[in-house]
């Protein structure tokens, strides 16, 4: 099976609709930032507190809302989440902002939600406990003194047994929270523990089952280090970009007329030199940026954690990958092409890494994609940039930085030339003129 | 060459079955498939937003332990001026790092640079700016780094002791961050972050200190009036709590006149234990040992004190008032109306060590087992359908060669498993994600190598050498793609904590591996394929 059987595309003749796609993007990202003031930021970032209760019901985002007004907790967030792959399970995300209060424990925040929560369901018996927050070894301890069996004294492993497997049950066949004790009968354990547990032990309304809190001087350290680790690793890319394309170079042939001042010249020699680099460099920006607008964008779904800040940065490695391939295509046809016009080269090269590049980053596109839909609310903000940042950097190869060495070519005049250099096996100092 | 094909197919054989070996061989070869499994369960370490626990990052106060010293000087040269008749002021602690003395008599100054001087090696000193007759200790930066060094590596070792005695699976207690004194507790399967930090700060500071006053006053103020409305100099109101005094639970809150400085703090005990309370016989109470360092201060001291009193002080709260009933080297007792476990419990505290300096909480983090188990069951159907995603692809579009990247993808993830579980990293989400991407990544190498053959293929090279060409003119490709990711990742990997370094982890190793597989493995799949079949037979691809 073939999908690419002699590709013949103009590319170069195309791209302005590539570049107006990506001036699109761009701007309705700088609006998006404009609007709605930047992209969220996760709680690595921006610090605070963030609760994922689980009800036994389901219950309503406004109501959790007016019961957590007032208690001084400052700006409260609410959000459900959904799973599409778990619709039974009734979550709700709520969210605090940092406070730099020292003399409040760390978490005092996150106690006084759980307890505005817990007010607002029915009190529970005296003497019961809490079904959903037990432990296994806490059930088992009640267990062994209520003997619902009759096992007497030496009943301390099967009752450790018999807890861990409602235990199990709960935590796996029920996810995490009971609403009526009289479920537990499909346990697998005897009605007279059953009859025990109803005796000594209440269903929770909530069960609270993600905790996080970042405390102002965390955020800051982590912020330090998102900055840090960007800083290294795109110095690493440039670096990595700077030795790749070393040999080769865009060289203005010896004066005709024209000449601009010597400065100004020995710029743009410089500049001849990078021309590959500079553009691989450019279109990886260009992908980042268009990613973080899109973040703006949405920013009521997803948000910019560390986590996804490392999503950017594969990214970054990724698409200088689908660039490099053409570039070095595009010296190879240099050598063998030599009498046709540039664009046609480019053109050329391009057709022919298009199975190539169609294929693989078709193939990682629908992986990302699967991650995306199937992965879960923690990654979701992680798959969204990964699964913008591979179409975007896809064709940021072929629709910016092709297009945008062919241009400084062009601009350069008709007696630029192409050297290529010893980089990627080809003989060194060749020589020839590529007509504009 | 057909030898070497052997060879080499040997030497995938053995990493095959090493890597086999490292997932499921372990600890005990399986003798059954429910064994197979608990094996495989137990080798992948799972992170805590997979298995659910507690990840807290603590601060400890450096400076109190720094501030004790200077305290501990500020007594030590009074004491000295004051037997050498030098009749300056107290000394007054100016930061946690420094001492002010003034009013030096002008005519005694050589002796007091003398006796100043017995402290010279950790201390520095130097006139106080704008007083005729001030002078500064400062002490010294390599004495704070010291300090500091060894504060932390007690904090470190005592909250590893008493984490440990949690009885959790493989809890982990590390020093955190740039320098800032921070530290990492990761307790897994400890869902309740309440009583791990109950565990780890109970009994933070230990100290025991001169108490001129036994007598236990009902408000700071009583306290205040009964001394005439103010303190005796070098002396601070500290709360007890209801054992404190003799042991009967009082109504409200007792304070007590009590010294600032410690003669003995918890860096100083060596050992705890319970023991009946022969004096009160229902009751038990805490015999500990101080170090022999220690006991040479303590002794001097309570010798010159009998019939006085010490106060025994946890937390800032004073938990006994004593008398001392003679001289006492390195051993004493905390009575209190402890019962038999809540003696084991002090005792315990005690023995884990005492804390040099308190600790204060900068991010937790809990996740419930039941979150946890969504998140496995998330990453597991991810991976798995992009897993079959490609594969499908693979074999629909290059037929029997897509078979051999098929085989080289698995490779590839049983490889990197296994590295995970030799190098006991852990699995987190994002790490899921990481071998993910590795699928999606790693097929490319396939597909370039593939692509190329074709084309050579097209070009009308015999099979032989379109796959020796295909390979070869990709290899530089396939290093160009792996590289950038790579490097990518390795900084993220070393620079970043937590769930961002394992992903990074999962997708170096997996990029690596692939490395292996698609070139290596995969080229003697195909060598292996062309010997066996005809000389011009079709290449399937």
């Amino acid at each position: 099976m073939n999908f690419f059987k002699q590709v013949d595309l103009n590319w170069m003749g195309k791209a302005k609709y590539f570049v107006s796609l990506s001036l699109t993007l761009l701007a309705i990202g700088v609006v998006a930032t404009i609007y709605n003031g930047g992209p969220t930021y996760g709680i690595d970032f921006k610090g605070g507190t963030l609760v994922t209760v689980r009800f036994a019901k389901p219950l309503n985002e406004d109501s959790i809302r007016k019961d957590l007004e007032g208690k001084g907790l400052g700006q409260i967030t609410v959000q459900t989440l959904h799973d599409i792959t778990n619709p039974s399970v009734n979550d709700v995300v709520i969210g605090l902002e940092v406070k730099d209060d020292s003399e409040q424990s760390l978490d005092a925040g996150k106690m006084t939600i759980i307890q505005a929560l817990q007010q607002s369901f029915p009190a529970p018996e005296a003497g019961k406990q809490d079904f959903n927050t037990v432990t296994a070894s806490e059930l088992s301890d009640a267990l062994v003194q209520r003997d619902p069996l009759g096992l007497g004294l030496s009943a301390g492993d099967r009752y450790k047994q018999v807890a861990q497997q409602l235990i199990d049950f709960r935590n796996k066949n029920r996810n995490g929270i009971v609403a009526d004790l009289g479920d537990l009968s499909n346990a697998g354990v005897a009605p007279q523990v059953v009859a025990a547990v109803r005796a000594a032990y209440y269903p929770g309304p909530l069960v609270v089952e993600d905790a996080q809190i970042v405390g102002p001087k965390v955020g800051g350290e982590l912020r330090k280090q998102a900055v840090y680790v960007t800083l290294y690793a795109l110095g690493g890319m440039l670096l990595y970009i700077a030795l790749r394309f070393a040999g080769d170079a865009l060289l203005r042939a010896g004066g005709s007329g024209g000449e601009s001042s010597g400065a100004i010249e020995w710029f743009l020699r410089l500049i001849d030199k990078g021309i590959f680099g500079i553009a691989a460099v450019v279109a990886v920006f260009h992908d980042v940026l268009i990613t973080i607008g899109l973040f703006s964008l949405f920013h009521r779904y997803f948000e910019i954690s560390l986590t996804v800040i490392a999503a950017l940065l594969t990214l970054v490695g990724y698409s200088m990958n689908d660039t490099i391939v053409i570039f070095d295509r595009i010296r190879e046809n240099i050598r063998l092409m030599r009498r046709e016009p540039f664009p046609d080269i480019v053109n050329r090269s391009i057709n022919q890494t298009l199975s190539r590049t169609i294929l693989t980053s078709g193939l990682t596109f629908l992986t990302v994609l699967v991650l995306f839909v199937m992965g879960g609310p923690a990654l979701r903000s992680f798959s969204f940039a990964l699964v913008i940042g591979i179409v975007v950097g896809t064709y940021s190869s072929f629709g910016i930085a092709a297009p945008l060495v062919v241009a400084w070519n062009h601009w350069r005049g008709p007696k630029a030339t192409l050297v290529t250099g010893s980089a990627a096996g080809n003989k060194p100092g060749q020589v020839r003129r590529v007509p504009a | 060459m057909n030898s070497t094909l052997k060879w080499k197919a040997i030497s995938v054989a053995t990493v095959v079955l090493i890597c086999l070996y490292g997932l499921i061989g372990l600890p005990d070869f399986p003798k059954s498939l429910s064994m197979l499994k608990q094996n495989f369960t137990q080798r992948i370490k799972l992170g805590l937003d997979l298995q659910g626990g507690t990840h807290m990052i603590l601060q400890v106060q450096v400076n109190e332990a720094l501030r004790q010293d200077t305290a501990v000087l500020a007594d030590d040269i009074m004491k000295k001026l004051a037997a050498k008749n030098i009749s300056s002021d107290q000394p007054i602690l100016v930061s946690d790092t420094q001492l002010k003395i003034s009013n030096v008599p002008p005519d005694r100054i050589a002796d007091f640079r003398a006796t100043a001087g017995d402290y010279a090696q950790t201390w520095d000193l130097s006139p106080a700016p704008g007083e005729l007759n001030g002078y500064l200790l400062t002490m010294r930066q390599s004495q704070i780094v010291a300090v500091q060094d060894r504060t932390m590596t007690q904090s470190v070792e005592t909250i590893r002791r008493r984490v440990d005695e949690l009885g959790l699976t493989e809890p982990v207690v590390t020093p955190y961050g740039q320098g800032d004194n921070e530290i990492i507790v990761e307790l897994p399967g400890e869902s309740d972050p309440i009583r791990a930090r109950e565990v780890i700060q109970a009994g933070g500071q230990l100290e025991i200190r001169y108490v001129p006053d036994p007598t236990p006053y009902p408000s700071q103020a009583a306290a205040i009036s009964a001394k005439n409305g103010i303190l005796p100099a070098g002396t601070e109101l500290l709360p007890g709590t209801a054992a404190a005094s003799g042991g009967q639970p009082e109504a409200g809150e007792s304070w007590y006149i009590v010294d600032r400085v410690p003669i003995v703090t918890g860096r100083d005990l060596r050992d705890a234990e319970p023991a009946r309370n022969t004096q009160r016989p229902p009751y038990f109470m805490v015999n500990f040992r101080l170090t022999v360092e220690a006991g040479r201060r303590f002794g001097p001291f309570t010798e010159s004190h009998i019939n006085q009193y010490m106060g025994i002080i946890l937390d800032h709260r004073v938990q006994t008032v004593a008398v001392i009933k003679g001289r006492i080297e390195d051993s004493g007792e905390l009575e209190g109306s402890y019962t038999e476990e809540q003696a084991n419990d002090q005792a315990l505290i005690l023995r884990a060590g005492a804390l040099p300096a308190s600790i204060k909480y900068l991010a937790e983090r809990t996740v419930g087992p039941s979150l946890g188990a969504d998140s496995i069951r998330h990453g597991f159907q991810a991976s798995i359908t992009s897993l079959l995603v490609v594969l499908i692809f693979m074999v629909v579009y290059y037929r029997s060669a897509g078979v051999n990247a098929v085989i080289a993808l698995l490779l590839n993830l049983v490889i990197l498993l296994a590295a995970l579980a030799y190098f006991e990293a852990a699995l987190s989400l994002p790490g899921i994600a990481g071998v993910i991407l590795t699928i999606g990544m790693g097929v490319d190498s396939n597909v370039l190598i593939f692509e190329r053959i074709r084309e050579e293929l097209r070009g009308g090279k015999a099979p032989a050498s379109a796959v020796d060409l295909g390979f070869k003119r990709a290899f530089l490709t396939i290093i160009d793609t792996h590289v950038t990711t790579v490097v990518s990742a390795a900084f993220l990997g070393l620079m970043g904590t937590g769930p961002v370094r394992g992903f990074a982890i999962t997708l170096v190793i997996g990029l690596v591996a692939n490395l292996f597989t698609s070139v290596y493995v995969s080229r003697l799949i195909f060598d292996w394929h062309l010997a066996k079949a005809p000389r011009q037979a079709e290449l399937s691809i």
